[in-house]
């Protein structure tokens, strides 16, 4: 009887456990606001440029840049000026990272 | 594993007892059993529609059901370009065949009772649904009883528009009936109220609509405040694309309304002056919807007092409010904002469920107007939170666009005003 019951059991535990914990980055915080401009995940359907699949190094420099004033922006620089370094590049790394 | 004989297994599971105690268990929430969670998310909008979808791709596994009774949501945002015939109602009426699609479950219904306690609510076609989080994102309603002689039907021949859909249209054909030389009055409320920058983007609209096509006629604004959104940009607007069209009056010098007669569509002033137009916008002082305060979760003055961290209820456990009805520190209530919310209430929602770490939550807003279809202009803001200032604007951060920028610079945020509004309704409703 046994037999049966310990591969049902394990298979109940499993599933049970289907719910893994969850867990969210402060990348993916941080990132999830482009996405009302940007399209979700950085894909954009529209006039505003994709930022998905960008490079790290290439988003970094850019909201540096925007940040500074040295690249002139409509809008950008008013939303970089909202984030540091460490922040900007846990969005550039979130952004550089998605398939 | 299959060296365990039949006692130590029985030890391992706790008896056979239990055995049959926990298939009860198992059988009697099946549900809970293949997800992680049940929540229910009421009102299909910028800020309900973008937190379904995020919780859907936070957890995958939760139980996710969207309330919502229309079948399209028209949005307010670009509905200014509706009434000054630049777009048709179609172009921002989105459906929710995205949230099907991943597995949320879209009920058409409205919800009549929050049962905080017992969490569970009550819908409009006697069906109860329980939930383990409940997020309501209504947005707003409107307080008739501080505007003397109409009430809330009577927006059937003098339109707020601030709701899109119906009213939307309604205002539309008036202002395409109205002669040339005709005068349109609009009467933006106080502050707090939906889209602090709309009724001025409305007004330069609409003006771009006369100036081709009606080009005598007038724009009176009579104003509950003393300023308003982005006032110096949009009057430097006005007067260089429509001078001597439009004539803004503030609250202390004579722009509040007192009274409308609706039959002779007259305003009537706190300073004793009437006007009597053509067509009339009157967009009345606001509160939250109607169900949270059926709920019991607002405030004196109508709107919702929540944790601006997880967006719950700061009178009910368990019910979190997003968007326009509730207060949310320093962000204004915006399609926008709603959008954000709904992501970091998504983001509360799931760590809560898990026992993970909530990251700090990061909020942001842009409003764009357009003063023309070729001349756009923003406000933007990055927000953060903390225990002592709630939600507050990341100081450098924001601001809105310069005073002295060149054609070009209006050109392309007047562009990116469109982009933008194909970025976030794909974002809330795809």
């Amino acid at each position: 009887m046994y037999r049966l019951f310990l591969p049902l059991m394990m298979l109940l535990m499993t599933s049970t456990n289907l719910a893994q914990a969850v867990e969210i980055s402060r990348g993916m915080m941080l990132s999830n606001s482009c996405a009302a401009c940007h399209g979700t995940d950085g894909k954009s359907p529209g006039a505003i440029p994709s930022i998905k699949g960008k490079s790290a190094e290439f988003i970094t420099t850019s909201l540096k840049e925007f940040r500074a004033g040295t690249r002139s922006s409509t809008v950008m620089g008013r939303h970089a000026k909202g984030y540091s370094d460490e922040e900007i590049q846990l969005i550039a790394d979130y952004f550089a990272n998605i398939k | 594993m299959s060296h365990v004989n039949r006692r130590e297994f029985i030890k391992l599971i706790g008896g056979t007892g239990s055995i049959i105690a926990g298939f009860g268990t198992l059988a009697a929430c099946t549900k809970s059993a293949s997800s992680s969670g049940r929540v229910i998310v009421v009102g299909g909008g910028f800020g309900g529609s973008t937190c379904a979808k995020y919780l859907n791709r936070f957890d995958p596994n939760l139980d996710i059901t969207l309330i919502e009774p229309s079948k399209r949501f028209v949005t307010c945002p670009f509905s200014n370009a509706v009434l000054g015939d630049l777009r048709k109602i179609d172009a921002i009426s989105h459906g929710y065949a995205a949230q099907t699609k991943r597995g949320v479950h879209m009920v058409s219904a409205k919800v009549t009772e929050v049962d905080a306690s017992a969490k569970k609510i009550k819908l409009d076609t006697g069906k109860e649904l329980n939930y383990d989080r409940l997020v309501l994102s209504p947005g707003i309603d409107f307080k008739w009883d501080r505007i003397e002689g109409m009430t809330a039907d009577d927006a059937n021949t003098i339109p707020h528009a601030w709701q899109g859909g119906t009213q939307t249209t309604l205002l539309q054909k008036q202002l395409t009936a109205m002669p040339d030389g005709g005068v349109f009055v609009i009467a933006p409320p106080g502050n707090p109220f939906r889209c602090p920058p709309g009724p001025y983007e409305r007004v330069s609209l609409i003006a771009n609509y006369f100036k081709k096509n009606k080009p005598k006629s007038k724009i009176l604004v009579l104003d509950a405040k003393e300023k308003f959104s982005k006032q110096p940009l949009f009057m430097q607007g006005w007067e260089k694309l429509y001078p001597g069209m439009i004539e803004w009056v503030s609250g202390n010098s004579g722009g509040r309304v007192e009274r409308i007669d609706v039959a002779n569509r007259t305003l009537h002033t706190e300073t004793g002056d009437t006007h009597k137009a053509d067509v009339i916008n009157f967009i009345p002082p606001q509160k939250a919807a109607p169900i949270v305060h059926t709920a019991g979760l607002t405030n004196n003055d109508g709107w919702c007092p929540v944790d601006q961290r997880s967006f719950e209820s700061s009178i009910h456990p368990g019910v979190h409010i997003i968007g326009d009805a509730s207060i949310a520190g320093k962000m204004p209530k915006s399609g926008f904002a709603a959008n954000s919310q709904g992501k970091v209430c998504a983001a509360a929602i799931v760590t809560a469920i898990h026992g993970t770490t909530m990251p700090d939550p990061s909020y942001v807003n842009t409003c764009y107007s357009l003063v023309s279809p070729d001349y756009g202009i923003s406000v933007a803001a990055v927000y953060r939170y903390s225990k002592e200032k709630g939600i507050y604007k990341v100081q450098g951060s924001g601001g809105v666009s310069p005073k002295d920028a060149d054609a070009e610079f209006r050109q392309l945020e007047a562009r990116y005003a469109a982009g933008w509004y194909d970025s976030i309704t794909s974002d809330a409703f795809g």
